[in-house]
This record gives C-alpha cells, structure tokens and sequence, in this order.
C-alpha cells in the first residue's frame, strides 16, 4: 500500500528538481508516440533541439512564440493563487486582440508614443472587462466559473469571425475575413532587424515582474493569496473576499487581453479567426508546469515554446502530424501533476517495508 | 406567430430535438454519476473527442457498429481511469486534471488520426448506423417520425437514462455512489471503500461520455473531424448542474437543450439573411450559461463534490 504522508515548507531547490524531473518525464513519454508514427526516436528530438535552438532564427522564432504564452500563463497563474478557476485565457486573448485592432487601425490617429500605449491599454481593459462577467456571476449568484468562462471561448471566437465578416473587415482584403492592418504607429516596435521577435516579449517580462512583485510585496497580493488558502478563514479575518476575486479576475483576465495584443500588434499586425493556436489553454500548462510561480512561468513557457517550434520544425521535415507538441504539451501538465504529490506529501510504501523500518 | 407554431407542431422538430438532444444525453449522464460520487470530470470534451474517433476509427478498420460502440466506451473508461487515478487516490485538483485530461485526449486523438491517415482531401466515410424503422410504430402519426426513426444509439441513451436512475435509486449500489459524494467518511465506516466506488463510478461515467462522442462519428454523421465536438462536453457539464444531478431531469434538459437548438436552426432559415449566422452558432452555449445562471441560487451540489477523501482522516 501507498501512503501519504503531508509535508511542511519544501525548499526552493527542491520544487525546481521536481518541476525538471516531470519536464523530463513529459519528453520521455512522448517518445512512445513518435515510435507509434515511425519516427526514430533521437533523430525526432535532435530535429526538435534544432529547430528551437539551431539558428539565432529559431532561437527568435522559440522566445515569439513564448511570448503570449508568458502572458496567458500568467494570466492562470495568478487566477489559480486565489484558487478562482479562469479557463477563459483563450477568449480573453481574443478580446484584447479585438480590442487592439478596435484602437489601432485608424480610430485614433497620433505619435506612437501616444498609440501603443493606448492599444496596450485598450487590450488590457478588454481582457478583464471579459473576464468581470464569470467573476461578478460567481460572487453574486455562485454560477461555477469554470464552465462559463470554458463557454465564453466559443462565444467569444464566434463574435470574432462575426466581426471579421462584418464591422472589423478589411475592404482591402480579398475577401478574405480579416481586419485592417494595425497602423505603423500602433505597432509593437520589433526588437531585432529580420527577426519576427517584438517588444510584446518586453512587456510579457515586465508583466511577469510586476506579477511577482503584486503577489510577494502587496497587501493584494497577500489577500490573494489568503483567499486561494482558505476563502472561508479569510472572510472570517476580514479579508475582502468578494473583491479580491474581482481584482484577480481583472488582473487576469487583462493579463491574456495582453497576450492578444502583441499577437495583433506586434507580430501578425492584423486580426484573423486563427489568431491563437490555443494559447489560452497552454496557459494553464504554463502555469501549472511553474508551480504558479509568476517568474517560473517564463521558464515554463520557453519550455512549453521549444516543444512547441521544436515540433513544427519536425513535423516539416519527417511530414509527422504536429498534433505531437499538443500532445507532449498536454502529457507535462499530466506529468507536473503527479510530480506535485512529491512536493506535497512524502510518499512511503506501507506494508511489508514499513515492518522492516519498525523492526530497526 | 403562426409560423413559430407549425415549428414546434412538426414531427420533424421534435425528431431534429431528440437528435441533437442525444450526445448530450450520453454525456449529462456521464458526468451526473461521477459529480454524484464527488468527482467533477472536466475530462469530457476530451473524452467525447476520443469516443468519436475511437469508434469511427473501429470501424473504418473492419469492426461491426457495435464493436466500434464497444470501442469508444472503453477508449473513455481509459481516460476516466486517468482522471480518477489522478483525483481520487492521488487527490489532486480535479479542475486542472480534468483539463489535463482533456487536452491528452483531444491531442492523442488527433495524433492518431492524422497518424493514420496522413493526407487525405476528404474525411473516409463508414457505413453509420441508420434510422430504426420499426413497423407498426414508426406509422403512428407524430409520435411515429419523433420517436421511432431514430438510430439505435438514441433509444441506448433514453434506455441509460432509466438504468441510471435506477441504479442510483434503488439499489445499494446507487445508495454507495450517492453517499461518497455527499460523506464519503460515513461510506468508509461502513467498511465499504471510498477508492473503489468512487474510482469505478468515474470510469462508468467517462464510458458513457464517450458514447456521446461515438453518436457524433457513428450516427449523427459518417465521418470523423477535427473540432467536431466543439465544447459539447462543457455544455454537458453546465446541463449537469440544470439538472440538479437528477436523471430524469438530466433528459428533459437535454432534450429542452435540443428543442431550442433545432428551433434556432429553423429561425435561422427564416431570418437568416439579416442576422449573421454567428449570432445562432452562439446560441447553445448562451442557453448554458443562461440555464447555469437560473438555478445557480438552488443549485444543491452533491456535498464532497471536488473534496479528495484520504483514507484514515479524521
């Protein structure tokens, strides 16, 4: 028999070995499926490592696609704290997206020194404006939030391709649904000559420390995570429970709006339908896989990113289905989970080698 | 006005309804046991993505229609057997498993049917189960067309939707799902284990999801998608909490669900030219959240329901 036995405080040295270990873990068991489609195991990792790592292009390539990633992480990381499930990253990443390009494509004219930070801005307010709706329903009505932000994605991605049918069209399009190009002045500016890389990586790094710093150092910070605790003996010490979840639901909520911002306005540089390959729910492996530590999550989400590139960059070159970096990413949230009960508990067999310790 | 009523007058209606009703039926079922034993499972949409590709792809290599039913419901089993591992004797969060679970199983099965059929222009197609036409009933004016032309895999749902409330009613079985869902320490006194009920309600339920999914690839259409589940599963489980995890209510919320889904289908012939067809697609899950918001002030939640039970506790 197994047992559990609860642990006290867990050195820092510790988690980081274990979040590694279930990292590993995850490459290791993908190998099972790259075998199933034929792949010689090695060969697949060494295309992977070279296509995330190979070139300073692909090393570029990794850190974009790390950067909305950074940002939906962030934005379950600081949800799950206080223990308020927002599964809505990826409609939220819409929303500030919209937003944007609501603000960004002409509306307003001006210096970029006044148009990107209204873009940000815009988007930000977007993504926790999106995100009030399933919180003020959960502290007002107690209607679950899993479920209705889980249903305002689809909602959400149907008003987009509305909207990209409709008010938000390019007429210089072709016809195709998108919407106008971002102005120049309204873009995130790029980081390197030749490189898609861009200043949203910039923000996604503040966001990350400011997150931190939130958590650690503020009075928010402490109720927030009072509240994940025990929401009950927070109330009971007078901590605003009702508003704490409203604070985190805006804050991440705006923290995906974000995501969607440098995906419009720094990389893509105009809106479509399939903005997001699911960045929104990477998000919550992200978070997950940095044990909801707002600065892991940018190591997680470079992980996350890599497999990810690594992936893609494979699959071109062996034409194996891609669908294998939604696979490994989805088999290191299993992994991280079960990696998390070493943190938790000390786990001891019971049973014939626990008479053996009592004899000694 | 008139014409709103020819609408729901109509066989055909009431046919369309119970049609699209039946996934979620397989798949409010599902999910009500496992919440009935204190274990939400978030893992459906995965599990409805593996039930249809699990039984499509059964059959498409050579299983009879059965077999790829049989196929599906043990492809679900599996991952319920995850999620229950995971939430129950390892008792960690069942929200993030069960998302975790989704995920796997979504990703796993796109990746086997990309693996196995690696370019192909149009999905293959199998021979699905078609229309009961039973010979006397299906004449019966009204009742004949609603009822009895459809698949066999509707009359499996509306038959586990009786064998559900019975075996959660009436037998001790039912009366040890329900009380580890509401005081799994009384259950544990008892002498019964929390471990095994609970972990084999969970596996019961995500068969029966996955019985949802196998109806999509295997009746309702011939062929596999991707993105064809398209958040019915997390409509299931806001459907679940309109039911207040009651079977029979489960059915008439399901089958309300299909009513209003097949009568915005028909609106939307009618006045389809001035409203953006967005507006219906987003209809099914508005109705969710609108049924979530109705009884969220009554919901009466199963007491452990997202509470790990460890042994020797207390």
């Amino acid at each position: 028999m197994i047992r559990f036995e609860p642990r006290g405080p867990v050195p820092v040295s510790r988690v980081l070995s274990v979040l590694v270990a279930a990292a590993v873990a995850a490459l290791l068991l993908a190998a099972i499926p790259m075998a199933f489609a034929g792949l010689s195991v090695f060969g697949a990792y060494g295309l992977m490592v070279k296509g995330a790592f190979g070139s300073m292009f692909a090393f570029t390539e990794m850190l974009t696609r790390a950067t909305p990633l950074i940002l939906t992480g962030l934005a379950a990381a600081v949800a799950f704290r206080a223990k308020l499930w927002n599964i809505g990253a990826e409609g939220q990443l819409y929303a500030g997206a919209m937003a944007a390009v609501a603000v960004g494509t002409g509306a307003f004219g001006g210096p970029s020194l006044f148009l990107i930070p209204l873009v940000i801005l815009a988007g930000a307010l977007a993504g926790g404006l999106v995100m009030l709706g399933p919180t003020l329903l959960k502290t007002r009505l107690g209607v679950d939030e899993v479920v209705t932000t889980l249903l305002l994605n689809f909602i959400i991605l149907l008003f987009v391709q509305m909207m990209l049918e409709g008010p938000m069209k390019d007429p210089m399009g072709m016809g195709w649904p998108q919407s106008e190009p971002i102005l120049d002045e309204a873009a995130l500016p790029k980081l390197m000559a030749r490189m898609r890389i861009h200043w949203g990586l910039i923000i996604a790094l503040v966001a990350s420390l400011g997150v931190y710093f939130m958590l650690k150092r503020t009075v928010w910070g402490f109720e927030i995570r009072a509240v994940g605790e025990n929401a009950a003996a927070a109330r009971h010490s007078g901590i605003p429970v009702t508003a704490t979840f409203v604070r985190v639901g805006l804050i991440s909520g705006a923290l995906a709006g974000l995501a969607g911002v440098g995906e419009v306005a720094g990389l893509k540089g105009y809106l479509t339908a399939d903005l997001s390959p699911g960045f929104g729910y990477s998000g919550i492996v992200v978070a997950m896989l940095a044990g909801l530590s707002p600065v892991g999550v940018i190591i997680a989400a470079l992980f996350i990113a890599s497999i990810f590139v690594g992936a893609d960059s494979m699959s071109r070159a062996t034409g194996v289905s891609n669908y294998l970096a939604d696979l490994m990413v989805a088999m290191s949230l299993l992994c991280v989970l079960v990696a998390g009960l070493f943190l938790r508990f000390k786990i001891r067999l019971v049973g014939a080698p626990a008479a053996k310790e009592t004899a000694k | 006005m008139i014409e709103i009523l020819d609408i729901l007058l109509s066989a055909n209606f009431w046919a369309a309804a119970l049609r699209i009703a039946t996934p979620l039926i397989f798949g409010v079922i599902g999910a009500l046991i496992c919440e009935r034993a204190g274990v939400l499972n978030l893992g459906i949409e995965g599990i409805f993505t593996a039930g249809a590709m699990a039984g499509w792809m059964a059959v498409w290599l050579g299983a009879g229609l059965w077999g790829g039913v049989f196929v599906a419901a043990c492809a679900g089993a599996l991952f319920g057997l995850i999620h229950a591992i995971l939430t129950v004797p390892l008792g960690l969060s069942q929200h993030v498993s069960g998302i975790g679970v989704t995920l796997f199983a979504t990703s796993l099965s796109y990746f086997i049917y990309r693996t196995a059929l690696p370019d192909v222009s149009s999905p293959p197609r199998i021979d699905a189960f078609q229309p009961l036409d039973i010979p006397v009933l299906s004449e019966l004016p009204f009742i004949g067309p609603a009822l009895f032309q459809q698949t066999p895999l509707t009359f499996l749902a509306l038959f586990l939707v009786v064998a559900t409330a019975y075996v959660l009613y009436r037998t001790p079985l039912g009366l040890a799902i329900r009380a580890v869902g509401d005081n799994p320490s009384a259950v544990e006194s008892q002498g019964l284990s929390v471990y095994a009920i609970r972990i084999g309600t969970v596996v019961a339920g995500s068969a029966i999801m996955a019985l949802g999914g196998a109806f999509l690839t295997m009746s309702a259409f011939d062929a596999f998608f991707f993105g064809m589940v398209n958040g019915r599963g997390w409509i299931c489980i806001a459907l679940t909490v309109f039911a207040s995890w009651r079977p029979g209510k489960a059915l008439i919320g399901a089958l309300l669900f299909g009513a209003f889904d097949a009568f915005q289908v028909r609106l939307q012939t009618e006045v389809g030219s001035f409203i953006p067809g967005q507006i219906f697609l987003m209809m099914p899950y508005l109705f969710s959240i609108a049924a979530l918001i109705v009884v969220a002030r009554r919901a009466d939640y199963p007491r452990a329901l997202l509470v790990p039970y460890f042994r020797g506790q207390r």
